[in-house]
């Protein structure tokens, strides 16, 4: 359905509308602003990624032959680090979210254009502290950092570490902020809360939790870098403090944050899935409320994440009720993708493949879950790369999945440039085989008993580690064969027509790529957001 | 849904009121009142109230935390939903704390063997 037969057009776009490095280091376009934090998030993931390669390197062989166990420490850190504060929590809110939610809302621009680009350097001065952190000798404190080893014991460069985590932290509360503020104050005429698309909802949640969440996990890290430089006692038994106390202050923030991770990635699924299926997504207004109720819920239940701890085993109880809880909301939204694609014209274009993997791959992540949210189960689990493969299946299956696909569903959009579909079906294919021969080895390993963040591991166990660590390599080819096409298609691919795949929320009504100003016209919507009919959708005036 | 459009016109309507500051005197008496009160903590300090060491100063520190928040970052003078989300903030604090004190309440309720 592709088609390259538009002529190429000369009209000013949010791309050439300014030229020279200077206009896009001041700017205020939020899809400038996107374009610098995909930029800044491929470089942490690709960072990231080498710190993965290196550790599956490491694993390939039972003995602890490629690097000392200190060094190993700090890589699994740094993945850590990177991949959670610098790459899964901005990537969709800040690339995705700020490039497309003032414009599926009929906004020209964020609420706070200058502070969505303050945003983006101060996420960039936070990622210079972790670049430092990684130059000067790395971290070993594992992306928790827990007390009282990172606050009297460790030798890495923990407060460096901490601050630019700290300062990070910032960059998102302000993104979620200007979200918020957005979506109430800058939705088009006839934009109802109920016609909003389902990705703005997502996104209206994962600010929520941005707002109420980051605060914590900055003054938490805050009072460890007291503690560490200052010994001024909140942690640490030995100056007076209870190192559990960090652990509920770190998971307060730290589980919200994998909703954080996970909500935007499913608010770009319900995008996909709706236009490659041509379909109202079924139960909007579940899948909307559905978002909030994680949001809500998955503030409730960090204290699984401290069942082996000292925690009392009551607020156990009480926490393990909790977390099977807000598998029900999630549960709903994974019941009405599948009921939206049942009796759907479904076209399996390559976002699709995407959407459809997510759900597959989110799904065993989320049930998975639920096996660790048993106290009984959790005592023999914790700690062992069950875990590793479950949250693995999560972030990476589930966030980066959406990301991908959404990556590819608005990159027609974001460029004006078709990509190639063979080879972007192909990396997908690669992709998600790869993700699967990583991950699923490493359940049966933890339920086998192999612990986490061990460089050394008995022989038995290679078998399974080596299919994990070629599965990392045909991972890391997927990801580099899409890199490669997208790049291609940026100068050689077929131009993009303002809607290829016949969506029809508010972002698909303008030129591809846009004008600066999103819109030439305010447009006024009259109907759903989600009408596949031969009506029109929206009546521009 | 009604409800919610009529939200967003209400903040239209009351961002306007949002213009409204505290005058010049009320920011000085606050100031004064912040310098005080630090003043007040700093001397409270060298005073043994036992149990109530904590207390007191913990309480001292929220009121002069109110004050700016109501003042200096114009709450008072904020509309409604400005007022919604900082005691929803407020709402989560409670939340953490309460949760955690009931991990810290109810630690010791089953015993541990051999102690």
């Amino acid at each position: 359905m592709i088609t390259a037969t538009h002529p190429v057009e000369t009209k000013k776009n949010y791309l050439n509308a300014e030229e020279g490095l200077k206009s896009w280091l001041l700017t205020s376009d939020h899809k400038r602003i996107a374009i610098l934090y995909l930029i800044s998030v491929t470089f942490f993931f690709a960072l990231g990624g080498m710190y993965a390669a290196l550790i599956r390197l490491e694993l390939a062989t039972p003995a602890g032959d490629l690097v000392e166990s200190n060094v190993y420490n700090k890589f699994f850190t740094m993945h850590g680090v990177i991949m959670v504060f610098f790459f899964l929590i901005p990537s969709i809110p800040a690339v995705l979210g700020n490039f497309f939610l003032p414009m599926m809302i009929g906004a020209k621009d964020l609420a706070f254009p200058k502070i969505n680009l303050l945003s983006w350097y101060i996420y960039m001065v936070g990622g210079v502290f972790t670049l430092y952190v990684l130059l000067s000798g790395g971290v070993d404190t594992g992306w928790t950092f827990y007390t009282p080893f990172s606050t009297s014991y460790s030798n890495g460069y923990v407060i460096a570490a901490g601050l630019g985590i700290f300062i990070n932290g910032f960059s998102a509360i302000l993104t979620g902020l200007n979200f918020i503020v957005t979506v109430h104050r800058m939705r088009a005429p006839g934009m109802t809360w109920f016609r909003m698309p389902l990705f703005v909802w997502a996104h209206y949640a994962t600010s929520m939790i941005q707002i109420l969440g980051t605060p914590v996990i900055a003054v938490t890290l805050f009072l460890l870098v007291l503690e560490r430089g200052l010994h001024i006692g909140f942690f640490d038994p030995a100056y007076g403090g209870d190192p559990v106390l960090y652990q509920h202050l770190f998971w307060f923030y730290s589980h919200p944050a994998v909703y954080i991770m996970i909500l935007p990635s499913m608010g770009v699924v319900t995008e996909i899935i709706t236009t490659f299926c041509s379909k109202k997504p079924f139960g909007y207004t579940f899948i909307a409320f559905s978002s909030v109720a994680i949001a809500v819920f998955g503030f409730l239940v960090w204290g699984h994440h401290l069942f082996v701890s000292s925690q009392s085993i009551y607020a156990g109880l009480v926490f393990s009720v909790l977390s099977y809880i807000v598998a029900i909301p999630s549960a709903i939204k994974v019941f009405n993708w599948t009921a939206t694609m049942y009796k759907g014209s479904v076209r399996l274009e390559t976002p699709m493949l995407y959407a459809i993997g997510f759900i597959g791959l989110f799904t065993v992540g989320g049930l998975t879950g639920l096996f660790l949210a048993s106290l009984g189960m959790n005592v023999h689990l914790t700690d062992t790369y069950f875990v590793i493969a479950h949250f693995h299946y999560v972030m990476v299956g589930g966030a980066i999945m959406g990301f991908m696909g959404g990556i590819h569903y608005w990159w027609p959009k974001m460029f004006g440039r078709m990509y190639s579909q063979v080879w972007s079906k192909v990396a997908a294919i690669i992709i998600f085989t790869g993700f699967n021969l990583t991950f699923f080895p490493q359940f049966i390993l933890g339920y086998m008993g192999m612990p986490r963040r061990y460089h050394a591991y008995p022989a038995e166990w290679q078998v399974l580690n080596v299919l994990s660590s070629a599965g990392a390599s045909i991972l890391g080819l997927g990801y580099l064969i899409a890199i490669i096409y997208l790049l291609y298609s940026l100068k050689f691919g077929a131009i993009a027509p303002p809607n290829p795949w016949g969506a029809t929320t508010l972002e698909w009504m303008t030129d591809s790529p846009p004008i600066a100003e999103n819109f030439e016209v305010t447009p006024v919507i009259t109907q759903e957001v989600y009408t596949y009919s031969a009506e029109e959708v929206l009546h521009v005036v | 849904m009604s409800a919610l459009k009529e939200s967003s016109h209400d903040q239209t309507t009351e961002g306007h009121a949002a213009h409204h500051g505290p005058s010049k005197g009320v920011y000085y008496a606050v100031f004064a009142t912040l310098i005080v009160l630090t003043w007040v903590t700093s001397w409270i300090a060298t005073v043994d109230l036992g149990p109530f060491n904590i207390y007191v100063a913990l309480s001292i520190a929220v009121f002069k935390a109110t004050m700016v928040l109501f003042f200096f970052m114009h709450v008072k003078y904020g509309t409604r939903l400005t007022k919604m989300i900082i005691m929803s903030g407020i709402y989560w604090l409670i939340l953490l704390l309460f949760i955690v004190m009931m991990d810290f309440w109810t630690r010791n309720w089953m015993g541990v063997p051999g102690r």
